[in-house]
């Protein structure tokens, strides 16, 4: 401010401005903020990255004793652990897949306007605002083979003869991954209508004359859908499935909540073992943070992959 | 962008490196503790009650005990209350549900926490406890008191003694628990169930006092068309479930978890255990109710309740349930029956309950007022108090009292029990060995995967290395 304006501020202004700069107000609703996301994110984070390469037990009432790389190591030479995280690729892959294939089609059904079309679209959108362990816990009495719904809308009346789906049976007879799949499907009935929102969206913001001129042309609705919808679509699709895989690593209620990472450890998904490890009575803080690292590195590698194509994608478009 | 790549690469090569280094150990399978969660099972720190020095305060008024969030702790509650009025010292059972109360004690206690005086803690953790120096040593008090000889010697064992067989004692018997069964006499005394049973089988449908004779009923009344199963049995996997249900058949069977000197290897994977799981597993096949994968109390008692099953498996602490007619429509033709005998008559049962420890934290003041309360809270009235609330007291001379065994239906069978039951490990390490243990059972149980066999050496093998990583065994 030069001398000049300030000779003509009046006496309230050059009281008020005694008080608080702007750049003061700014830093009084930030930095609480901040704090607070230092504190309970950012400490947390180097902290448990330091625990990572220790053998603290939160429960032993012992300081972190430095042992380098061994959590690390264990961990990559652990052949259940390895299992885990197979069995969780599995399940992002399915789950990913199926939400993207049930939320696309979702999107494409409701694109157009229709009587009822906003009350069925909230409808739809049902499933992803209730809690996951709710959903765990009531699909389980769903997939019930005496009484359950599921077994039952698929024709099924016999209990004896009916899947069994949580216990990966079929008749009695084992059917490894069975299990696995039940929880695949209860994933993709909760967050595929999340990939219709992102979906649907990107199905809105196609301008008109794109299609007006591929139906000039007399383009098939395959040769429409495959040339111009998907293409232009494809961005908000992309970061749907990054979410998505993002979550299905994560993936900890649902598994809980249904068989406990069971029968055997058919649905044991990695964070369900991170679980067992840092707490469930072992309190392997260190082993428990190792793993956690690991996983962080493998959903940032995913992700990075994900965003390569995205750019690319955007880039093309 | 080359920074980038120079960032992924490192973190590669560092992950490589770490995959190439040396493991922990070379024999598979492996799920290697590094981190050892406290002292080994030998001699613990001791931590007596006349412990100084913490700085003294006023006279206490009041003391806080924590538990599980379940009916005993209120029937505790009530007993805290009498203690009041005799003393004017308020006892206040803090309750936290069963899904958090072990993380909210350890966690508590790794801070040296002493927001509570006491704890009714699970029997597993009697280990920790002791190890890690969250329990006061109650040996000398308690045998002062004469209170070691006033409860049953197995529940001083498993749910105050540690390490087994030493003498050394950190908890006061409390709330004593066991695997019992629940049956629907209706069914069993029906006349032409009792007929077709005699039938088929050559003798009479009755309690079953061997587990053949369980499997034998279980199959009579397996009738998937009259939506009629003949077991619930436990199946859980999340944390201890399965392993508790299958310990009432394998130590029946005369099998156990581990040698005297901790080896384990020969001894999960005996003859006798390896029968034992396959009798389990035949029991599931046959005759569990479907859909009763993941089962454990509340399944079993829902399946009990919803006339699925004519018997079920459930510790005697979930019993009042049953006996209800308020939860249960067939409480009325309710009956209980303690676990019956293996091949060779062994009758044992696996351990519930918990025992009441005092935390070393507080003050010697507060240690000592709590060491006041357990002296009153074992004598015999106060324990035949504790029963008639449904508390189920461990006290030797209580347990046999015609005003016990009447106070309930279930209470004949839990008396009989409490006379044979046993325990999974205690030690520190317990849930690294629960965890081979929940894997392989329910793989084989509920997936039927493998043989039992398979899933018994597999347990031995990985418990062995747990084992081995914390020093418990060389």
């Amino acid at each position: 401010m030069s001398a000049s304006e300030s000779e003509f501020k009046s006496p309230s202004t050059k009281v008020r401005q005694r008080h608080l700069s702007n750049s003061a107000i700014v830093n009084l609703f930030i930095w609480p903020t901040l704090l607070l996301l230092i504190m309970m994110n950012v400490f947390p984070l180097f902290y448990s990255l330091y625990l990572g390469f220790t053998n603290y037990s939160a429960i032993a009432q012992k300081a972190p004793v430095w042992v380098a790389f061994q959590n690390f190591s264990n961990i990559l030479n652990d052949k259940n652990l390895w299992q885990y995280f197979a069995t969780t690729g599995r399940y992002a892959l399915m789950s990913v897949s199926l939400q993207v294939l049930v939320g696309f089609g979702l999107a494409m059904l409701v694109r157009e306007k229709f009587k009822g079309g906003g009350i069925l679209t909230t409808l739809i959108l049902i499933p992803m605002m209730i809690s996951p362990v709710v959903v765990g816990l009531f699909w389980k009495l769903m997939y019930n083979p005496t009484f359950g719904f599921f077994n039952a809308l698929l024709g099924f009346s016999d209990p004896s003869r009916s899947p069994d789906w949580l216990a990966s049976r079929l008749a009695g007879q084992p059917v490894p991954g069975l299990a696995l799949f039940a929880v695949v499907i209860v994933d993709v009935w909760m967050w595929a209508p999340f990939v219709m929102l992102l979906v649907l969206s990107g199905l809105k913001a196609i301008p008109d004359y794109l299609y007006e001129a591929a139906a000039v042309d007399r383009a098939s609705s395959w040769f429409q859908f495959w040339r111009i919808t998907l293409p232009q679509v494809a961005p908000l699709l992309l970061i749907a499935v990054l979410f998505r895989t993002i979550e299905a690593f994560k993936s900890f209620d649902l598994v809980m909540g249904m068989t406990g990472g069971g029968p055997g450890v058919q649905t044991e998904l990695i964070s369900v073992d991170l679980y067992r490890i840092a707490f469930l009575g072992q309190f392997r803080t260190g082993m428990g943070s190792a793993l956690a690292y690991i996983i962080l590195i493998i959903i940032i590698a995913i992700s990075n992959l994900y965003i390569k194509y995205l750019n690319q994608s955007k880039g093309e478009g | 962008m080359f920074k980038k790549y120079a960032f992924a690469l490192t973190i590669i090569m560092v992950m490589v490196l770490s995959a190439c280094g040396p493991a922990a150990t070379t024999a598979p399978p492996a799920v290697v503790a590094t981190e050892p969660p406290a002292v080994v099972a030998t001699e613990p720190p001791a931590v007596v009650a006349t412990e100084p020095p913490v700085v003294a305060g006023p006279a206490v008024k009041e003391l806080t005990i924590l538990w599980a969030q379940w009916s005993p702790a209120d029937y505790l509650q009530q007993i805290g209350a009498l203690y009041e009025q005799a003393t004017g010292i308020k006892v206040t059972v803090v309750q936290e549900p069963w899904g958090s109360f072990g993380d909210r004690f350890n966690v508590a206690m790794a801070a040296g926490g002493t927001e509570w005086d006491m704890v009714v803690g699970d029997s597993q953790w009697i280990g920790q406890g002791a190890t890690a120096g969250y329990y006061v040593d109650l040996t000398d008090f308690m045998k002062a008191n004469g209170i070691d000889k006033s409860v049953t010697p197995a529940t001083l064992q498993y749910y105050g003694e540690y390490p087994t067989g030493s003498g050394k004692y950190y908890g006061f018997p409390t709330e004593g628990d066991a695997d019992g069964w629940a049956y629907r006499k209706d069914l069993f005394e029906d006349p032409a169930n009792m007929a077709a049973f005699k039938t088929k089988y050559g003798y009479d449908l009755a309690v079953p006092t061997t587990w053949a004779q369980l499997m034998d009923i279980a199959k009579f009344f397996t009738k998937p068309d009259k939506s009629m199963n003949g077991v619930a049995i436990y199946t859980q996997k999340d944390y201890d479930a399965i392993t508790m249900g299958f310990e009432n058949v394998m130590f029946s069977y005369g099998a156990k978890w581990q040698n005297p000197d901790n080896t384990v290897e020969g001894v999960v994977n005996s003859q006798a255990s390896i029968d034992a799981l396959q009798y389990y597993r035949d029991l599931y096949d046959c005759c569990q109710a479907p859909g009763l994968n993941n089962a454990f109390y509340t399944e079993t008692n829902d399946a009990f309740i919803g006339g699925q099953v004519a018997m079920t498996m459930n510790y005697f602490a979930f019993f009042p349930a049953l006996a209800n007619p308020s939860t249960n429509p067939f409480a009325d033709v309710t009956g209980y029956f303690a676990n019956p005998a293996g091949p060779t008559g062994v009758r044992k049962a696996a351990l519930g309950g918990q025992g009441l420890s005092v935390i070393s934290f507080v003050s010697p003041e507060r240690q000592q007022a709590a060491l006041d309360f357990i002296k009153w809270f074992a004598q015999e009235d106060i324990q035949a108090k504790w029963a008639a609330l449904g508390g189920y007291t461990c006290n030797a001379n209580v347990l046999k009292t015609e005003a016990f065994l009447k106070a309930t239906p279930y209470n004949p069978a839990f008396s009989e029990t409490m006379t044979f039951v046993m325990d999974f490990w205690n030690i520190p390490t317990y849930a690294a060995l629960l965890t081979p243990s929940q894997n392989y059972l329910s793989a084989f149980v509920v997936g039927g995967q493998g043989t039992a066999k398979e899933a018994l050496d597999s347990i031995a093998a990985e418990q062995t290395t747990a084992l081995k990583s914390d020093g418990v065994i060389p």
